[in-house]
């Protein structure tokens, strides 16, 4: 039976974070965690894989002991069991120390229920944003890595290989690959399911492994933690929102603003740029003598 | 049920519990007390203020006849609190958690699973969401959908819920202290009806929260489809009276938010138990409007169906006999003596002409006051008789008075 290994991580949702207007760093007091919902795409692809084929699913993730209420997110998915990392010694961990740790996680993981297939990650974390724990992962373990990937055509186990689409800047890429593999994986690899009832149920009742640096006798204590961390974060900043100069147009009646609005609709490029830069004004002008436009007529005003 | 040992699961529709939930915002300790021992000593209670001050206010367009109380006794031990149900259900729902029973949350339960006659569990919109057991407790409110299921109740009439629209604004604590005169966490609460209601069947609520105020309005729903008038429009016309205004003004709204109460009264509660099956709360329409009491119907009739449940367990049956304990326990309570205390009021509002009782006689009230305490060289004795004449003629003369002090007695008695 194939073995996925699933690397989550709690991050805050990103859709309720606001900035500190003083000193530019995240407010995270009252945000709610979430799993990072690129780590959820891979669960799910590691769920799909389990469905079609029989696999064991164990999920892992570092972090503070509120983290434990992911791992039972994803046991209410379908994982099989679920994994926490935690210890004050591994804080402040960067890209680097993070996948030093995950990286023995998944040793002693492949320790207890055994080799694994595929190892999955998001793409990166909606709090990081860098990208680097995955690859990371790969080159400790000495695994091939198909980053970015945003569909997963074939999994074969007899033959132990794997196809892939990588969604890349410039198109598609088209990769097959041996076992064991890490894939990183992308919103558009799948759709996430809802959880079923028993998982639910089984998720609440559910207690994760906890592992400490206790049990993890060989760890280089320089790799971990701030220690094992050279990032330095020398400045953070809240990049300045554009200004787009908006227009009211006005009126005495619903035409005579419908009026005005399409006078604006029309001519807005050449009348702006008429100091404005010379090849923007010229190519404005022409994208207008081009569209050889009708003349308008009398407008008939629409309620809505 | 989790305390005495039996598996429970405990479902709810919204993110976590208090999601989807609102109330005016009053808690009451003793029903609380009842369920979860002096929980007010708890480090984590999640309490706005504790009440000391009630008021009730009858509106005029820029006046206000009060009545309250306010008592150095409510304090030891406290009579009630504000709260938020959106923290207070999380830590009430965390006891239950922390007693055993199962959490399902952000699932719905869309029907009752049936043997012959009986509930053997529900169903629920997840993915292999059939869940058995021996009692199903109906608790999803006032459009439940068990109850429906089980055809213990159709869909409401317009005239036996109400709509209630709230908004929690945000204040500096020390501006709501001096605002309200008050001291560390004690609040009040101000019940309001007259003006701010626009002539129609309902009140208003302003509570103090530690740093917000909940301020909303009710009314019948059959009126305000009658007056189409928007639910926003009702809670801005609370909000420009003057003396809302003074007490809120500076204020940032946080939420608005709207919900239906059931307020069909006595005559509405449906049958309370049956083969596998209680209903409580809001779901059997336990509220007691006259009283702004809700929760705590909620809360007691859920720890009376638990306590039911768990002699069920005792005796292994868990038919309509065996569970009819529990409507003997909500017969024999304050809830039942109460609903029907007031079981003429809902009559009551469907045959008066609601200007009258919430927009005619709260003015007159206002005149009269206002006469009696100006000093304007009339004698004592023509002003009394000018503000008594002002609330007869609102009420279209004596004998109409007379009758209608007559109606509202019997229907407050039962």
């Amino acid at each position: 039976m194939l073995h996925l290994i699933v690397c989550i991580k709690q991050v805050p949702d990103s859709r309720e974070i606001r900035i500190d207007p003083v000193n530019n760093t995240l407010i995270r007091q009252g945000v709610p965690s979430i799993v990072n919902f690129y780590d959820l795409h891979g669960l799910e692809e590691a769920l799909r894989i389990k469905d079609e084929h029989g696999a064991r699913v164990t999920v892992v993730t570092m972090g503070p002991p509120p983290a434990e209420k992911a791992l039972k997110e994803c046991i209410s998915l379908g994982a099989d069991e679920a994994v926490l990392v935690t210890d004050r010694k591994f804080a402040g961990a960067d890209t680097l120390a993070t996948s030093y740790v995950i990286a023995k996680t998944i040793r002693k993981v492949e320790e207890v229920w055994g080799p694994a297939d595929i190892v999955f990650c998001g793409k990166q974390t909606l709090d990081g944003d860098t990208g680097q724990v995955g690859p990371g992962i790969a080159c400790r373990l000495d695994l091939e890595q198909l980053t970015y990937v945003g569909k997963v055509v074939r999994v074969d186990p007899s033959s132990r290989k794997v196809t892939v689409h990588r969604f890349l800047e410039d198109g598609i890429e088209v990769v097959e690959s041996s076992m064991p593999v890490l894939i990183t994986a992308l919103k558009e690899l799948n759709k996430v399911r809802r959880a079923p009832l028993p998982g639910m149920i089984r998720a609440a009742r559910y207690k994760p492994y906890i592992w400490t640096t206790e049990d993890f006798p060989d760890l280089d204590a320089s790799k971990i933690g701030l220690k094992g961390s050279p990032t330095i974060v020398s400045k953070t900043w809240v990049p300045e929102v554009r200004k787009i100069n908006g227009q009211a147009v006005g009126g005495e009646s619903e035409r005579e603003i419908a009026g005005a609005l399409v006078e604006q609709l029309w001519k807005p490029v050449c009348r702006k740029n008429s100091g404005g830069h010379r090849e923007g004004r010229e190519s404005a002008c022409l994208r207008e003598e081009k569209l050889n436009r009708p003349p308008i007529g009398p407008i008939t005003a629409a309620c809505w | 049920m989790a305390r005495a040992g039996l598996s429970v699961v405990l479902l709810e529709r919204g993110e976590f519990p208090g999601a989807k939930n609102i109330f005016g915002g009053v808690l009451y300790r003793k029903q609380l007390e009842d369920i979860v021992p002096e929980f007010w000593k708890e480090k984590g209670f999640p309490m706005e203020r504790h009440i000391v001050e009630q008021r009730i206010w009858m509106m005029g367009k820029e006046s206000v006849v009060t009545f309250g109380h306010r008592n150095e006794a409510y304090k030891q031990p406290y009579n009630c609190f504000t709260g938020l149900r959106v923290k207070f259900d999380q830590w009430f729902a965390d006891k239950a958690v922390q007693a055993g029973a199962i959490p399902v949350y952000q699932t719905v339960a869309t029907d009752v699973i049936r043997e012959g006659s009986r509930v053997v569990g529900v169903k629920t919109d997840r993915a292999d969401g059939d869940l058995y057991a021996n009692v199903v407790v109906i608790a999803d409110g006032v459009n439940s959908l068990l109850g429906k299921a089980l055809g213990i109740h159709k869909e409401w009439r317009p005239d036996e819920v109400s709509l209630a629209v709230k908004e929690v604004i945000a204040l500096p604590k020390e501006k709501i202290e001096d605002r309200f005169n008050l001291e560390g966490d004690e609040g009040v609460t101000i019940e309001f009806m007259g003006e701010t209601t626009l002539g129609m069947a309902g009140m208003g609520f302003l509570y103090t929260n530690k740093e917000t105020l909940s301020l909303g309005v009710g009314v019948m729903v059959d009126q305000l489809r009658e007056k189409k008038v928007k639910p926003y429009a009702l809670l801005e016309a609370a909000k420009q009276h003057p003396m809302i205004r003074k007490l809120i003004q500076g204020g940032e709204t946080l939420e608005y938010s709207g919900h239906l109460i059931p307020e069909g009264g006595y005559h509405s509660i449906p049958p309370l138990s049956g083969d596998g099956w209680c209903v409580v709360g809001d779901a059997a329409q336990l509220v007691n409007f006259v009283h702004r009491e809700g929760t705590n119907l909620a809360m007691t009739s859920g720890r009376f169906a638990g306590e039911a449940i768990v002699e069920a367990k005792g005796r292994g049956d868990y038919s309509r006999a065996s569970l009819q304990s529990y409507d003997r326990k909500i017969r024999s309570s304050f809830i039942e003596a109460d609903l029907k205390k007031y079981k003429g009021m809902h009559q009551l509002l469907k045959e008066q002409d609601p200007e009258l009782l919430f927009d005619k006689l709260p003015h007159a009230l206002n005149e009269a006051a206002y006469q009696l305490f100006l000093v304007d060289g009339l004698s004592k004795a023509q002003k009394q008789k000018t503000a008594i004449k002002l609330i007869k003629d609102a009420a279209g003369g004596t004998v109409n008075l007379l009758k209608l002090g007559y109606k509202g007695w019997r229907a407050m008695n039962g």
